[in-house]
């Protein structure tokens, strides 16, 4: 049960990053894809519509861990307490942009939401790679299971570590442009015109770099978690989303060039996917590693709930999650087509 | 300064902020749904104006209820660590269900509802209306349940590690005390709801703008108004009442200021509570009242603060006090104002009333201090607890975020917090000056 319990956690999360992700990297880099006032909307009317509701999904996964694994949510939280205050203030900065942006027909208003748009975009991409990053690397926890990180020491992987080193720089990095790609694809699908041109040449350069930050990853993981790989030998689902996230990187870059929009989104999104189904698989069991000695680590065997505990849950889970895809199979059904730029007063 | 406070002050500050905008658009939600309905019967497309300018405030509002209601959420893990460990196995159910079942749901339809009304026709966009409505009363009744879980916790074990199990799921959801406190709560946010729709009538009329539209704002916003300020107290304030005096007599106690135990117990009407000596300054009371109150007769014994070993007794009595009685007065004073509304409505002559449209033009700001103020009663009654009876309120802060920590996000939340509310301010201010008649069609250059 609380094995199942883990998955059900990894793949709320995983919706989040590629659903989320989309109108983060949207975010990210439409100040430079989109220049005038129309082309701006344009970006808006892409994702208006959906960031609300992609963004539940990090707040459906935080609840389903909170119930299945609450040591791991308590220890986290308040472990990258400041972090995760940076995390809440883009979140509401950002949505404030979106929302209000276009309620106000003066430039100095809009090019200002604009920009904070754009930065809490690219503040939250990094922000989540980074903790990424930092679950990898591993953190001090005590005996009791917890711990407390500043925003930064030494810069350096070996204790004491704060939340921002060398590594998880570089996973955050690694996440941004992974989400500017993602959002450029969903743009060069959703939008058109100059805006879509401009993202497809976006993407093109983002994947590129996106391809060579993998390999430079991927060896910074075995220098600072070596069990990860270690681990590999015996997860086929490993294997599975290894395989899933190369297939996706070959299907965006072949999308991109042979000017396959849909085909190079969904490939992205399987790409990310991948990567994450492929991280959680080799974690697995543990969901906090704990670092220098990793018999404090946080597993799912005593991450909090018990597999009684968990009975009801599952239940309510499983009315629950089909219903919300419905949902969303609603909303992409009438947001469907190519998005238009709203007119004055009439959207976002 | 001792981590507690500052992790309980910024809780206060944020939940208190946050609460302003869910308690008017659950309230209008209902309301536009009610205006769109009656806008789907032949001849109404006037309501459906009404209705697109309220569903303009309703966007506004809801998004900085989104925007506020986020830092909530990770805030039980972020402050209140040691709490989220020791209940999460319980609480995690209603706070993932509430993400599952009306988060999605309100957040699928918002833009359909603010922005999608010639993209789904009518129908659909009274259908959106619906889902909203469904969505932010749903999410209303998971984060009641879970508050009152805390205030009387049902349908929960101990686990042999010392946290919190559930037990029986269905005692935990339908919490006697959670379908009390949630009647009581929605309908206070209809009374919030109704108050500013027929403020902005109100201010309308008197101006002599947008006549059409004011008067049927009046209509509504004075009926419902009505009905759910005399709900708010009977019987849904009264029930919520009686369980405080059966469950939690000492902050009953503590909510009159009420020192000494015995039958006929008075009601203090106005009067200021000295808890160092015990008594009550200038009291203004009737005799029975509380006993009737609690218990149904006028003989029944009422137990005093004194009844109960002082380190059970609510740690801020004299603002526990106030609270209680701010709200009870504020929630009789919009019983009568909303009836002299209404028996003037009823014979035609609310609109040539001017004064009574000046107080119900100003009264707007009441029902946001009386439902804030019944919140401050629910919270600082259920002190010196976080979980009544069962876990106290210091021992679930995060034990390593010291108040050097804590201290700097509240001061962050305090900058955020004001820079929101002057853009909603501003921006509410622009709908309202701009006016319900131009309708969808206007620019709003």
């Amino acid at each position: 049960m609380r094995e199942l319990w883990f998955a059900i956690v990894a793949v709320m999360f995983t919706a989040y990053v590629v659903l989320d992700g989309y109108d983060l990297g949207a975010g990210a880099l439409h100040l430079f894809v989109a220049r005038t006032g129309d082309e701006r909307r344009h970006v808006l009317a892409a994702v208006g519509p959906f960031w609300d509701a992609n963004e539940v999904w990090l707040l459906a996964a935080g609840g389903a861990l909170f119930v299945a694994f609450p040591r791991v949510l308590a220890a986290g939280l308040s472990g990258f307490y400041l972090a995760i205050f940076l995390v809440i203030w883009c979140l509401v900065l950002r949505a404030v942009a979106i929302e209000f942006r276009s309620h106000v027909a003066d430039d100095l208003w809009r090019h200002f939401w604009d920009v904070v748009f754009a930065v809490a975009s690219a503040l939250l991409a990094i922000l989540f790679g980074a903790a990424i990053g930092n679950v990898i690397r591993g953190l001090p926890l005590d005996r009791d299971g917890w711990f407390a990180l500043t925003l930064f020491t030494s810069f350096g992987t070996a204790p004491p570590v704060g939340i921002l080193d060398w590594y998880t720089v570089l996973t955050g990095v690694f996440a941004l442009v992974a989400l500017v790609g993602h959002g450029a694809v969903f743009l060069v699908w959703r939008t058109g015109g100059a805006v879509a041109e401009r993202a497809r040449r976006v993407a093109g350069v983002a994947f590129a770099v996106l391809a060579v930050l993998w390999v430079v990853v991927t060896a910074a993981t075995a220098a600072v978690n070596p069990e990860l790989f270690g681990a590999l030998g015996h997860r086929p689902l490993a294997w599975l989303g290894l395989l899933l996230a190369v297939g996706g990187l070959a299907t965006v870059i072949t999308g991109i060039r042979g000017n396959r929009p849909l085909a190079s989104f969904l490939g992205s999104s399987a790409w990310i996917a991948g990567m994450l189904i492929a991280t959680a698989a080799c974690l697995f069991p543990v969901l906090l590693r704990a670092i220098p000695d990793p018999g404090l680590s946080i597993t799912v065997a005593n991450g909090g709930n018990t597999a009684e505990g968990l009975r009801p849950a599952l239940g309510w889970w499983a009315v629950g999650f089909p219903i919300a895809l419905v949902y969303f199979v609603v909303l992409f059904r009438i947001h469907r087509g190519k998005a238009v730029a709203a007119r004055e007063g009439e959207g976002y | 300064m001792n981590p507690v406070f500052w992790h309980r002050f910024q809780f206060a500050f944020t939940a208190t902020y946050h609460y302003l905008f869910p308690q008017l658009t659950m309230g209008l939600a209902l309301l536009i749904f009610v205006m769109k309905t009656l806008g789907r019967r032949p001849g109404g497309e006037a309501w459906n104006d009404a209705a697109r300018f309220w569903i303009r405030i309703f966007g506004i509002n809801f998004a900085l209820g989104v925007v506020t209601g986020i830092p909530m959420e990770f805030q039980f893990g972020t402050n209140w660590a040691a709490f989220s460990r020791y209940a999460g196995s319980v609480i995690g159910n209603t706070l993932g269900m509430e993400g599952l079942f009306a988060f999605f749901l309100e957040s699928s339809f918002l833009a359909v509802l603010v922005w999608g009304e010639r993209r789904v026709g009518p129908r659909g966009h009274w259908l959106a209306s619906l889902a909203l409505f469904v969505g932010s009363w749903l999410s209303g009744y998971f984060i009641v349940t879970t508050n009152a879980f805390l205030q009387h916790p049902t349908g929960y074990a101990l686990a042999p590690d010392g946290t919190l199990a559930l037990a029986d799921f269905w005692a935990f959801l339908f919490n006697p005390w959670a379908i009390a406190e949630y009647a009581h709560t929605m309908i206070a946010s209809v009374v919030t709801a109704a108050f500013v729709v027929a403020a902005v009538g109100a201010y309308y009329l008197l101006r002599g703008a947008h006549a059409e539209a004011a008067r049927r704002f009046l209509r509504i916003g004075v009926v419902a108004g009505l009905l759910a300020s005399v709900v708010v107290a009977f019987p849904t304030g009264d029930r919520q009442a009686k369980l405080v005096a059966r469950w939690r007599p000492v902050a009953l106690a503590a909510m009159e200021g009420r020192f000494e135990s015995g039958p006929y117990a008075a009601i203090t009407l106005i009067g200021q509570p000295d808890v160092a000596e015990q008594r009550m300054d200038n009291p203004v009371r009737v005799r029975g009242i509380l006993s009737f109150l609690a218990f149904g007769t006028f003989h029944s014994d009422v137990p005093g603060l004194s009844a109960f070993p002082a380190d059970q007794w609510p740690d801020n009595i004299e603002l526990l006090y106030y609270a209680f009685h701010i709200m009870a007065g504020l929630g009789t004073l919009l019983i009568l104002l909303s009836g002299l509304a209404a028996v003037q409505l009823a014979r035609g002559r609310l609109e040539r009333s001017r004064p009574l449209l000046w107080a119900l033009m100003l009264a707007f700001p009441f029902p946001y201090i009386a439902t804030t103020a019944g919140w401050l009663t629910a919270e600082l009654g259920r002190q010196p607890w976080l979980v009544a009876g069962l876990y106290r309120t210091q021992e679930g802060v995060s034990p390593l975020v010291h108040s050097g920590t804590a201290l700097f996000t509240t001061i962050g939340f305090a900058g955020l917090y004001v820079v929101l509310g002057i853009l909603f301010v501003f921006l509410i201010g622009r709908e309202i000056a701009h006016g319900p008649a131009a309708g969808r069609e206007a620019s709003h250059a």
